[in-house]
């Protein structure tokens, strides 16, 4: 099942690759379908999911089967490598608590990003054929227990995504589409060094051949001492951990590898900053909670200070940077390096309130942030516009958008009874009970502060008072005497149609729901986050013996 | 003076030359195929050109028959220890011949030979003699027989560059590319000649005795390193020896850039591991002590300014013939670093890197072509808005050049793969080597996607020719297998990788 949870969106794409081009309808219904098709398995996952089965490392019989759920392994690539032994490359995916929310979170902004492209009216066909391989390849990443597989599935993001902003992207796309590309490669390539200095350090408890599986690496146990990557390589392991920090980092993105963000979402169509902000972003934490840590844990405990002093600087100079904008889509974007701080800030209490905090607010802030960015879209459609100063009391005229962003907006400041709150509160709680992130969680409690600064003054510049002189759009009394507003060259209905309402209401519902009640998502998380703060902890208590 | 040989001893030799000719067949059967040709344009001159080329095309085939019949033959030397006949002389012998056929393929569909020759009737047949130079540099085993193969394949490679008689370019590239081999044969039979002085023997294998067993001056040994590896070093168009490379490969007929970018660059690479493998001793370490410098370093320091320089001037390049050029200087330099790891998977990540590159390399010369047919230009700027027009050339060249960079889902990425694997097999020491290709990689991702970039993100100036330009059924066709044997072979890549393995074993030595 989850092998077509991931490749439902390449089978649609393949579909549309048959259609004729000028069929753009049959087109875009194809991609909806599979998306829809691909929630409807991801839900039925969820439903099958079972919360006790801790993931992270192998089970008890020493295979994944015992501990990770859905798996499916087959062999994918043997080869004879001599005095090697024999290469083996599985097919291996499979999900824990880790993965399992993503999994959720990537099918449904996949789907919501389906419907934003409705607008996209420049060769639909190549559009939706990059969209749905850039999906499946999000998708495959998150299931993906084999080092060479994630591997793949993450390079082959790269293409899609450079295509998307490149081809249907703002004025200075090639920019943003070549930086972007570098940006990520230059983070993966080095990955690529790792993968195989792991590769030739690790064996497979089983088989004892060198193996790829992350199921494998994540045990200390199987590392044979004196290889590369092995216990007694300190110093490269210290590299190691480092080079893949930091190809994660750029994913995060993490200051000071974010500048390829606010380029990338500028110029990006929204559909595409939906899916960059909503679910790329979260591989970079989630490639550190699946791979980095648990598979060099006594580097990460050295390092978890600077990981939080990393995550502190993304909180407060996001917000800085997201207070200085003009542009509504570039205050978005800095608001999201600032709120993926937390993520950052999270991880580094290294324990179970922070991990649980952070993977939560992973799922939130996908949530969160594409409704933010589809509230930009929405309003950029029509006026043809993003500056905060050319808007002006929006709210009477726009009720239900301004409702909506209200939410958004608020949601996004961690207002208590909507899902950022939550686990934002998680990670504090979890960055004060640690003791090496402490001091770093007070300068970051700063951050919310400014925060809840940009937010609200936007907010106000935009929705409330009166129509400035300059703004992008023009009063007009209709026939019932009432005040209506016209944009220029809009067709359509001024306040949300029903496709807008579509894509934002189950992300409203989802936002409200879960900060009343996060037990949903937290509940699948707790017992994998429980045993990699275990996997990640061995290593102090040796050293205090 | 010489003593005649007596009667027996004449006997004994011709005993032995027929012995040898049983494992030449390949080579045989191709020199007939060259006569054959030549002799069909002298009947059939006038006719049309698809009769050589047809001929050229199934006579090549016919060679992959009886080099699959050596296949049972053991390894062993032939012809006084001239030639050798070894599992990774076997894997030449196809490689060259396929390299062969895709030239002759390519060149079918290439339409600026209809403007710019009458007749294409020596072009085959040198195509061929080509093909049995490369072989022959592949299986050679003795200093002469290294040179006079190289030889074979310059002069043939000379007049090919050239075959674009009234083209000044295509004629400014031959010439330049007969200077500098000319001054890199001289250098390279002085390397043999100190060599030879040194040891007083031209078989690689008793060379290597030799040294081992009589020990050498270090100097003179340097000094002929240095002369032999400028012959091979212009070859495989490595640093410093590359000045040649980008000139000629743009001035040359395309399809001619794709066989000397591919097939001569594996040819030099097939005589570089023989050599380095066999001749050169290895566990001698008295002439490190010198200058520092033995063929170990020179092959790194080779490796590095290859990776280094012809990525980074590529970067600027604004005719994609030319940018080719340069990536090829860069793939000579990723070839390097798996010899210089010297093992059974270095070997086997060469051998696989080189079967990759067949596939993209070609693939990216064919797509140019067709381009070209259309559009009459190979510059940068001409490549607007080709991805509407010609969607399948643009999505395959994008393919290709997605391999070229070396990410997944293509052949180029396991190659990659496999070459940083030989690296880091022997731990920490080949990480800087390792690093160096990494960063490299990433700064070739800039002028590949220059391509893309062009066919995709912009619109081509004059808005008129919006119509699509059709580059023919087979040209589609080709295209699309190569496009998907790339991604294909990204993904099962166990059937090319385990060929690599099983002929990565060389005739006088054991590699582990």
């Amino acid at each position: 099942m989850l092998s077509l949870i991931v490749f439902l969106p390449i089978i649609a794409g393949l579909v549309i690759l048959a259609v004729p081009s000028s069929q753009k309808q049959i087109i875009r219904i194809v991609s909806l379908l599979a998306a829809l098709a691909q929630g409807v398995l991801a839900v039925l996952m969820w439903r099958g999911y079972n919360p006790a089965l801790p993931g992270i490392t192998a089970g008890a019989n020493g295979s994944a089967l015992g501990s990770f759920q859905f798996v499916e392994k087959l062999p994918w690539i043997s080869l004879n490598l001599g005095s090697f032994g024999s290469l083996n490359i599985e097919y291996f995916i499979g999900v824990d608590g880790l993965s399992v929310t993503m999994v959720i979170l990537t099918a449904l902004i996949s789907a919501i990003g389906v419907l934003s492209s409705w607008t996209i009216q420049k060769q639909v066909k190549g559009y939706f054929i990059l969209y749905n391989l850039l999906a499946s390849a999000m998708m495959g990443c998150f299931v993906a227990l084999d080092f060479f597989l994630f591997y793949v599935f993450w390079e082959i993001m790269l293409l899609p995504m450079y295509f998307l902003i490149g081809i249907w992207g703002g004025p200075n796309r090639e920019y943003a589409a070549i930086k972007f590309f570098l940006y990520t490669l230059f983070g993966s390539v080095f990955m690529l060094l790792v993968m195989i200095g792991l590769y030739f350090s690790v064996l497979d408890p089983v088989t004892h051949n060198h193996t790829f599986s992350l199921v494998a690496m994540a045990s200390q146990e199987n590392y044979i001492k004196d290889a590369i990557l092995g216990p007694d390589n300190v110093m490269w392991r210290y590299i190691a951990f480092i080079v893949l920090f930091i190809g994660f980092a750029i994913k995060v993105p993490m200051f000071p590898f974010h500048t390829w963000l606010p380029d990338a979402h500028v110029e990006a169509p929204t559909p595409i900053s939906v899916i960059l902000a909503g679910v790329l972003l979260k591989l970079g934490t989630y490639g550190m909670l699946r791979i980095n840590f648990p598979l060099f844990p006594e580097v990460f405990h050295a390092s978890m200070y600077v990981i939080g002093i990393f995550g502190a600087i993304n909180i407060i100079y996001g917000a800085f940077c997201a207070l200085a904008q003009k542009d509504l889509k570039k205050m978005v974007a800095y608001s999201s390096i600032s709120h993926m701080g937390y993520v950052l800030l999270g991880l580094a209490a290294g324990n179970s309130e922070g991990m649980t905090g952070a993977l939560y607010q992973m799922f939130n802030h996908g949530t969160i942030t594409a409704m933010l960015f589809l509230l930009v879209g929405v309003i950029y459609d029509r006026a043809h516009t993003r500056q905060i100063e050319k808007f002006g009391g929006l709210a009477s005229y726009m009720p239900v958008y301004a409702g909506i962003v209200t939410v958004a907006w608020f949601a996004s400041l961690g207002l208590p009874g909507l899902s950022g709150f939550i686990s934002e509160a998680f990670v504090f709680v979890g960055a004060f009970s640690s003791v090496t992130t402490r001091y770093i969680a007070m300068v970051s409690v700063l951050g919310i502060v400014f925060g809840a600064a940009y937010l609200l003054w936007s907010l106000q510049r935009m929705f409330l008072g009166k129509r400035r002189a300059d703004a992008a759009y023009d009063l007009e009394i209709g026939e019932d005497g009432h005040e209506h507003i016209h944009f220029h060259d809009w067709k359509g209905k001024i306040d949300l149609d029903g496709r807008e309402l579509a894509m934002l209401v189950p992300l409203v519902i989802i936002t409200i729901f879960l900060g009343i009640y996060p037990m949903p998502v937290i509940g699948m998380l707790t017992s994998s986050i429980n045993k990699l703060v275990q996997v990640l902890t061995p290593v102090v208590l040796t050293s205090m013996n | 003076m010489f003593e005649l040989p007596s009667g027996a001893e004449i006997q004994g030799i011709i005993a032995s030359v027929t012995a040898s000719v049983g494992f030449f067949i390949p080579e045989i059967y191709l020199s007939v195929l060259f006569m054959l040709l030549i002799v069909i344009d002298l009947v059939a001159k006038g006719r049309k050109n698809n009769l050589l080329s047809i001929t050229t095309l199934l006579g090549l085939a016919g060679t992959l028959f009886f080099i699959y019949q050596q296949n049972a033959l053991p390894a062993g030397e032939l012809f006084f220890g001239m030639y050798v006949l070894d599992k990774f002389a076997l894997f030449f012998k196809y490689f060259f011949v396929l390299s062969g056929m895709l030239a002759v393929i390519v060149t079918m569909s290439d339409e600026q030979f209809e403007r710019e020759v009458k007749s294409m009737g020596e072009y085959y047949a040198l195509i061929v003699s080509m093909v049995i130079g490369m072989i022959m540099m592949a299986s050679s085993a003795d200093l002469l027989m290294i040179f006079l193969s190289m030889e074979l394949v310059s002069f043939t490679a000379y007049i090919l560059t050239g075959y674009f008689k009234r083209n000044h370019r295509s004629s400014e590239a031959a010439l330049k590319y007969l200077v500098y081999g000319a001054v890199s044969s001289g250098l390279m039979v002085y390397g043999f000649s100190l060599i030879y002085g040194l040891t007083a023997q031209t078989n690689l294998l008793k060379i290597s005795m030799s040294l081992a067993a009589h020990g050498y001056d270090p100097l003179v040994m340097i000094l002929a390193t240095l002369f032999v590896l400028a012959g091979i070093g212009y070859k495989i168009g490595a640093v410093p020896f590359h000045f040649w490379s980008p000139d000629v490969y743009e001035g040359a007929p395309t399809p001619i850039t794709a066989l000397l970018s591919v097939a001569s660059k594996a040819a030099g690479v097939a005589l570089l591991m023989r050599f380095y493998y066999i001749a050169v001793p290895h566990n001698v370490k008295s002439y490190e002590d010198i200058l520092g410098i033995d063929w170990h370093t020179l092959l790194m320091l080779l490796s590095v300014a290859s990776m280094i320089y012809g990525n980074v001037v590529a970067l600027w390049q604004k005719n994609v013939k030319r940018l080719l050029a340069y990536s090829s200087i860069a793939h000579a330099g990723y070839l390097l670093l798996s010899i210089i790891v010297l093992d059974e998977l270095g070997t086997q990540a060469t051998l696989f890197y080189l079967l990759s590159y067949l596939l993209m390399n070609f693939g990216a010369f064919y797509v140019v072509i067709l381009i070209a047919n259309k559009t009459g230009s190979e510059n940068l700027e001409d490549y607007r808005g080709l991805g509407k027009t010609m969607p399948i050339a643009g999505a395959a060249l994008t393919v290709f050049l997605v391999s070229l960079v070396g990410l997944p889902p293509t052949v180029g990425f396991i190659g990659k793969l496999m070459i940083f694997s030989a690296l880091l097999s022997k731990g920490s020491l080949y990480m800087w080597l390792a690093l160096i290709g990494i960063m490299t990689s990433v700064i070739s991702l800039y002028y590949y996607m220059l391509i893309p970039l062009n066919m995709y993100l912009r619109e081509s100036g004059n808005g008129s020719d919006a119509k699509s330009m059709n580059p023919g059924m087979i040209a589609q066709v080709l295209m699309s297998v190569l496009m998907f044997l790339t991604i294909y072979f990204g993904l099962f890549f166990a059937p090319l990788s385990d060929f690599a393995r099983y002929s990565s074993s060389l005739f006088g030595i054991t590699l582990h």
